[in-house]
């Protein structure tokens, strides 16, 4: 059911773009109203979601590490594994954000035949989660030659990339390859994982078959049904310049497509997928590990009231004189 | 009796100052569109066809998603099959040649087949083989 059911919102999703622009016409509010409703809710959403996770106070230092902390010269010290200054930290979140170097260290954990518990290192969900990320994002660039006039000499040259072997006409990107195949490995994942399986909600799935729906969608328009995309390009430019026209008789897939990605864009910072801002608020990765060379104070200890025992010395030290105790200062 | 207060310089509650620079770099990224604005002030390419001609071998509705298509399969059957007549849908017959049908009406490589493909960052590689009409060897 945790597997089944994101799927038949997927297709009931999928029904109301194909019903609504195909059937019904209402090509405004597929083209125009739904893109902008969408846009003011990921963008109030996120800003909200960073609003909330930035009001949780960090007094201590805890990040994780697995190398030597800065100490005595003559101690060899890991920089990036237990970073001890900003720039250090920089470093090590640009590999954790890039490289997904935690997830790399991964390892399994198999019951076999004895019994016997063997851990090893697995690689596989670093190599799917990279894939995915890294032809998410050239898929995504990609896509700003729709909304950029004219198409920055970048995001022509990542195409050029993608299209780098020439195969077939609109020549097939690399990206749209790996993006289905990482996400076959992704959703399988999940369903024949055993234990993973067992963890795995309906939000797991949902984000999963979405992109795969959108990508699917996408794919289609490209390589098969055919969208005259100039007109495409013109609803966008009508978009970001405000100006509320909708070209005519762009085709009911796309809207499928477009509504897929606004349904996506405004379930994203309410969901896991927020994870993309969250990793700059992981403390047990972004922080330095300083702890050994600055103290760091909780700042809502209370000020605590002290007396010395020169104080309290100097309150009474007639009567120690007189009763002949020794005296710190005389 | 005298008591002092004891306060030791304390850790700030969080990083403002970091997370706004961040929030200003994903925003101002992620909305280059909204602000970069375009040459075109939206409006799509106007493209221009030799006139007194004919009519497509297709239909324009037609021709526009698919025209890479159908000059991609004229080449296939022309190279591969020697099959060089084009029977269009209403039974007229075509020679499949990109010089000597397509470029007779669409003659103007500039402001024809480049208005469009630059408006969508295209770029076919039909002219790393053929020559468009003014070009001369």
């Amino acid at each position: 059911m945790k597997i089944l059911s994101p799927l038949i919102l997927l297709i009931i999703l999928i029904l109301i773009a194909w019903v609504g622009t195909a059937l019904a016409g209402l090509e405004t509010l597929f083209g125009l109203v739904i893109p902008y409703v969408a846009l003011i809710l990921f963008i109030a959403g996120f800003l909200y979601r960073i609003y909330y996770w930035s009001r949780s106070p960090v007094p201590f230092r805890i990040p994780t590490t697995c190398g030597q902390a800065k100490s005595l010269d003559w101690i060899k010290r890991d920089r990036f594994e237990s970073p001890s200054n900003l720039f250090e930290t920089l470093i090590r979140m640009a590999m954790e954000i890039l490289l997904f170097r935690s997830l790399f260290r991964n390892t399994k954990a198999e019951l076999k035949p004895g019994p016997n518990l063997h851990y090893g290192s697995n690689k596989w969900l670093w190599l799917g989660g990279m894939v995915f990320h890294w032809t998410f994002l050239v898929i995504i660039l990609r896509h700003y030659r729709f909304f950029l006039e004219p198409i920055p000499f970048v995001i022509s040259l990542t195409e050029k990339i993608d299209s780098f072997f020439q195969v077939a006409l609109p020549i097939l990107y690399l990206s749209d390859i790996l993006i289905l195949a990482a996400l076959t490995f992704l959703i399988l994942r999940r369903i024949f994982g055993g234990p993973v399986r067992y963890m795995s909600l309906f939000q797991d799935y949902f984000p999963l078959y979405l992109i795969s729906g959108i990508v699917l969608s996408g794919m289609m328009m490209r390589y098969l049904t055919k969208t005259d995309i100039i007109k495409v390009k013109q609803l966008s430019q009508s978009l970001i310049h405000f100006d509320f026209t909708v070209p005519s008789g762009i085709g009911a897939i796309f809207y499928i497509h477009l509504f897929l990605v606004c349904v996506l864009v405004s379930y994203f910072p309410y969901s896991k997928l927020m994870h993309m801002g969250g990793i700059f608020f992981s403390p047990t990765r972004n922080l330095a590990n300083n702890s050994r060379e600055k103290r760091h104070i909780n700042p809502w200890n209370p000020d605590v009231k002290i007396r010395t025992y020169h104080d309290y010395e100097e309150d009474f030290r007639d009567k120690m004189i007189a009763s002949g105790i020794p005296l710190d200062k005389d | 009796m005298s008591w002092k207060t004891l306060s030791r310089e304390k850790e700030k509650m969080n990083d403002l100052f970091k997370i706004v620079i961040g929030l200003v770099l994903f925003f101002g990224l992620f909305s280059i569109p909204f602000w970069a604005g375009s040459s075109s002030g939206g409006n799509g390419p106007e493209i221009v066809v030799k006139e007194g001609t004919e009519a497509c071998v297709e239909s324009k509705e037609f021709m526009r998603p698919n025209h890479m298509h159908l000059l991609d399969q004229w080449r296939d059957s022309v190279v591969r099959d020697n099959d060089r007549v084009y029977t269009n849908a209403s039974g007229k017959h075509f020679e499949k040649s990109l010089t000597k049908t397509c470029l007779n009406c669409h003659s103007n490589k500039e402001e024809f087949c480049d208005r469009c493909h630059d408006y969508m960052g295209v770029k076919p590689y039909c002219w790393s083989c053929h020559l468009s009409s003014e070009e001369q060897i």
